[in-house]
C-alpha cells in the first residue's frame, strides 16, 4: 500500500493539491463511506460504549477513539494504558476520573497520575489541567485532566511538537503508602479535542502518521491492524486550512478594491459639457 | 501521502466488497488473523495448610479460591491454553526439605477441557508448606515453548519460607530468559511480608499485584487476568545490542527487547536509505527496587560518531518505564548511486544509555528489559514556510491585500487618463 514516492513528485503534487480540490473532496468521502461501512455493524463505536479494560503496557495499550469513554477495574499500582489518535490542528484533552470504592476498607491518601506520550513514545507536557493529584483518605473519586498542546503536521526532528498519530495515556498511582497496594479502583480515561483551526496550521507533512509499527504493519497490508490507530473518518490529508479562505477572499477583495481604485479616477462618466464626438 | 494510503485502503476494500459480493465477509476476515500462536496461561494456586483459614466472607481461604476457579473456568476464552499446577499439595510432613520441593503440575497446559479441569480441583484440600520460588520456576517450564504470549498467575496467602531461593530473583531469571512471560499475583492476606514478596514478583516481570479481600474480587480478577493473556498483542524479537556501534546489531523495522544493565550502553544499527524517516522509541522498564530519579538517553549517531539526533527523557518517583524517542529524516539525495542503480544506505547507529541508579543491595543482572520500536517510512514534506503552503490569513492580511488592490486600481486609473490627455494634446 505504501510505495515510494519521491519527494519530487509529492512536491508536485501539493501544489496541485488546490486544484484538485473538489474532485478529491467527493472521491474521499465516497472510499470513507465505503470503509466505514462493514465495521459499523462490528465495532462498538457509540459515544460512552467504549472499551471495559486496559492496557499495562504500551504494547497492550486499549485503543479509544476520541469522544469514547474508556473504563477499566484495576488493583492500586497498576498501571493503566490507553491510545488514541490525535490529527492535525488538534488540541487534544484527556481527562480520567479514578473511582475508590467507599467500604470496610480502610484508606489512606493517594497521589494519582496522568502522563500522555505520543506515537513515538515521548512524554507530551500538558498546558493546563490537573495531571496529579491528591486524594483524600475518604475521598471517592479523583478528576484528573491534561490538556495537550496543539497537534502540528510537521515539526522539526530536534523537537518534541505534538504530532499527528498516536497518543498513550498512562495512569497509575504516584504516591500510595504500602498498605493500601493491590486495593481495587475503577478507573475511567476520556480524550476529546478541540479543532484549532487555521492559525495553527503549519507547513510540511509526514508522510505516515506517528503510529508505532506503522512501516511493519502497512507494509504486510493488514488494514484491519492500520485501523486500530486511526481515526473514525481517516488520518486528515493534510492540503485543507482556511488559510485557502483568507488568501483567496483577500485576493477577490484586493480586486474588488482596485477596480474600485480604478473607477474613482474616471470620475463620474462623461462631464455633461463636453459634447459628443470630441 | 496519508491520503493517498486511505484512497487506496477505500479503493481496496470496495474492489473486495465487490469481488466478494457481500459485505459480511470483511468482518469475518477480520476477527481471525492468520494463524496466531494459542496464548498460555497458567494458574499457580497455593494449597498450602494455611489456605484452611477461614477469613475471606466466612469462607476459608481455598473454598474461595475453588470457587473461583469454577468461575475462572467457565470464563476462559476458547483460544487460551490453560493449566494449573499446585504448590504444597501433597507433603503434610515437617520435613522443609521435602516440603519445599512440593509442587506439581494438576492440569496440563493445553485445549481447557472445563469439567475435567473442575474436577481436578475440587479434589484439593489444604496440606503442605509454600514453595513459590520452585513452583515458578515449574510453571515458566510448563508454558516453555511456542511464540505465543505467557502469563502465571500465582495465587497464594504465605510467603515463601522455603529459602535460599528468592521467588522474587525467580521471578526476574524467568523474565530474563526473553520468553514474554509476565507474572500477575494475587495475595488473600493484607500481610506486608508477602505484599513485599508478591510485589516483587510482579514487579520484576512486568505483571500486576492484587490485594484479593472478597471472593467475587478474586474471580473477576482471575478472569480478568487470563482475558487479558488472550489479547493478540505483536510479540517483540530478542535481540542484543553490542558495546559499539561497529559490532551492534543491525535492525529492520519491528519490535525488538533487550536487557540493558545500569550505567551500560547498547547500540545498535538500522540502515536508512536517503529519502526515508527513521523512527525509534525506547522504554527502559523499572523491574527492580531503583532510586527515585531516572532517565533514558537514545541518540542517533552516525558512523563517524557525529550526533544527529537524540531523545532524552527523566523522571521522579514511582514508574513502570522510562521512555523516550527520536526521529529522523534522511536527506534525499541528487546522485548516491552505489553502481548498482540503488542509492546507497545510510547506516546509523543507534545508542542507548539509561541513568537508573539503585540502592548496594539490589542485584546487577540481568539488566534493566528494554523495549526498542523501530519504525522506517517515507520523508516528510520540508515545510518551505511557517504557514501551510505559504498561504496568510487574518484581517492584517486582508487589510493589506485591500489597500495594495485600492492603490493599483488607483494609480492605473490615472496612468491611463494621464496617457488620454497626453495623446489628446498630440
Amino acid at each position: 500500500m505504501v510505495t515510494t514516492t519521491s519527494r519530487r513528485t509529492r512536491g508536485a503534487r501539493r501544489a496541485f493539491a488546490g486544484a484538485l480540490l473538489a474532485g478529491l473532496t467527493l472521491f474521499t468521502s465516497a472510499g470513507a463511506a465505503v470503509a466505514d461501512d462493514p465495521s459499523a455493524s462490528a465495532s462498538p463505536g457509540d459515544e460512552g460504549s467504549g472499551p471495559t479494560e486496559a492496557g499495562t503496557t504500551f504494547r497492550t495499550a486499549t485503543a479509544l477513539q476520541q469522544g469514547q469513554a474508556g473504563t477499566a477495574q484495576a488493583s492500586a499500582g497498576d498501571y493503566l494504558y490507553w491510545v488514541f489518535p490525535a490529527d492535525t490542528g488538534q488540541r487534544p484533552t484527556v481527562k480520567a476520573t479514578v473511582k475508590l470504592p467507599e467500604g470496610e476498607a480502610k484508606r489512606s491518601a493517594s497521589t494519582w497520575q496522568i502522563d500522555v506520550y505520543d506515537g513515538l513514545r515521548r512524554r507530551q507536557a500538558c498546558q493546563y489541567g490537573h495531571q496529579t493529584r491528591k486524594a483524600a483518605p475518604d475521598a471517592s473519586a479523583v478528576e484528573l485532566s491534561c490538556v495537550l498542546r496543539t497537534v502540528r503536521s510537521w515539526s522539526e526532528p530536534w523537537a518534541n511538537d505534538p504530532l499527528p498519530g498516536s497518543y498513550y495515556v498512562r495512569l497509575t498511582v504516584v504516591n500510595l503508602p504500602a498498605d493500601d497496594l493491590g486495593l481495587p479502583f475503577e478507573a475511567e480515561v476520556r480524550a476529546d479535542s478541540v479543532d484549532q483551526g487555521g492559525a495553527h496550521h503549519v507547513d510540511g507533512a509526514l508522510a505516515e502518521p506517528l503510529v508505532p509499527g506503522i512501516s511493519v504493519t502497512g507494509a504486510s497490508g493488514t488494514s484491519q491492524a492500520r485501523a486500530a490507530g486511526e481515526p473514525e473518518d481517516g488520518w486528515a490529508s493534510g492540503w485543507w486550512t482556511t488559510r485557502w479562505l483568507w488568501t483567496v477572499g483577500g485576493g477577490v477583495l484586493a480586486a474588488l478594491a482596485a477596480v474600485f481604485g480604478y473607477s474613482l479616477t474616471r470620475g463620474r462618466g462623461r462631464p455633461a459639457h463636453v459634447p459628443h464626438g470630441v | 501521502m496519508i491520503t493517498r494510503n486511505r484512497l487506496t485502503a477505500g479503493v481496496c476494500i470496495a474492489l473486495a466488497t465487490l469481488a466478494a459480493g457481500l459485505g459480511s465477509v470483511l468482518p469475518a476476515a477480520a476477527d481471525e488473523p492468520p494463524a496466531t500462536p494459542a496464548p498460555k496461561v497458567e494458574l499457580v494456586l497455593d494449597v498450602s495448610g494455611s489456605m484452611r483459614t477461614r477469613d475471606i466472607d466466612g469462607q476459608s481461604r481455598m473454598n474461595a479460591a475453588k470457587q473461583a476457579f469454577n468461575d475462572v473456568l467457565d470464563a476462559v476464552p476458547e483460544e487460551v491454553h490453560l493449566g494449573i499446577r499446585t504448590l504444597g499439595a501433597d507433603y503434610p510432613g515437617d520435613d522443609r526439605k521435602v516440603g519445599c520441593k512440593d509442587t506439581k503440575q494438576l492440569y496440563p497446559v493445553g485445549p481447557l477441557d472445563r469439567t475435567e479441569a473442575k474436577t481436578a480441583v475440587a479434589t484439593l484440600a489444604p496440606t503442605g508448606w509454600t514453595p513459590i520460588g520452585p513452583a515458578l520456576l515449574g510453571a515458566a517450564d510448563d508454558l516453555e515453548g511456542g511464540e505465543a504470549t505467557r502469563r502465571i498467575v500465582l495465587i497464594t496467602d504465605g510467603e515463601d519460607t522455603c529459602g535460599p531461593l528468592d521467588p522474587c530473583e525467580v521471578a526476574r531469571e524467568i523474565a530474563a530468559r526473553g520468553t514474554h512471560l509476565v507474572i500477575d499475583t494475587l495475595g488473600l492476606v493484607p500481610n506486608a511480608k508477602i505484599r513485599q514478596q508478591l510485589t516483587c514478583i510482579a514487579e520484576a516481570t512486568g505483571g500486576t499485584y492484587t490485594a484479593v479481600q472478597h471472593k467475587d474480587e478474586l474471580s473477576r480478577r482471575v478472569t480478568q487476568l487470563v482475558d487479558r493473556a488472550a489479547e493478540p498483542v505483536i510479540t517483540p524479537v530478542a535481540t542484543e545490542g553490542a558495546g559499539s556501534c561497529s559490532a551492534a546489531p543491525k535492525l529492520e523495522p519491528g519490535l525488538y527487547t533487550d536487557r540493558e544493565k545500569i550505567g551500560e550502553h547498547r547500540w545498535y544499527r538500522v540502515d536508512v536509505l536517503p529519502g526515508q524517516e527513521l523512527r525509534a522509541s525506547v522504554s527502559v522498564a523499572a523491574d527492580r527496587a531503583v532510586d527515585n530519579d531516572y532517565g533514558v538517553l537514545l541518540r542517533a549517531v552516525t558512523v563517524h560518531g557525529r550526533e544527529i539526533v537524540r531523545g532524552s527523557e527523566s523522571g521522579t518517583g514511582r514508574t513502570d518505564v522510562i521512555s523516550s524517542g527520536l526521529r529522523y529524516p534522511s536527506p534525499e539525495i541528487e546522485d548516491g548511486d552505489d553502481g548498482s542503480g540503488k542509492p546507497a544506505a545510510e547506516t546509523v547507529c543507534l545508542q542507548l544509555s539509561n541513568a537508573f541508579s539503585a540502592p548496594a543491595s539490589v542485584k546487577r543482572t540481568p539488566g534493566l528489559p528494554v523495549e526498542l520500536t523501530v519504525d522506517l517510512v517515507d520523508g516528510p514534506d520540508q515545510a518551505s514556510d511557517v504557514a501551510a503552503f505559504g498561504l496568510g490569513r487574518g484581517w492584517w492580511l486582508l487589510g493589506v491585500l485591500v489597500l495594495t488592490g485600492l492603490v493599483a486600481g488607483l494609480l492605473t486609473g490615472w496612468i491611463t487618463r494621464w496617457r488620454i490627455a497626453v495623446w489628446r494634446t498630440n
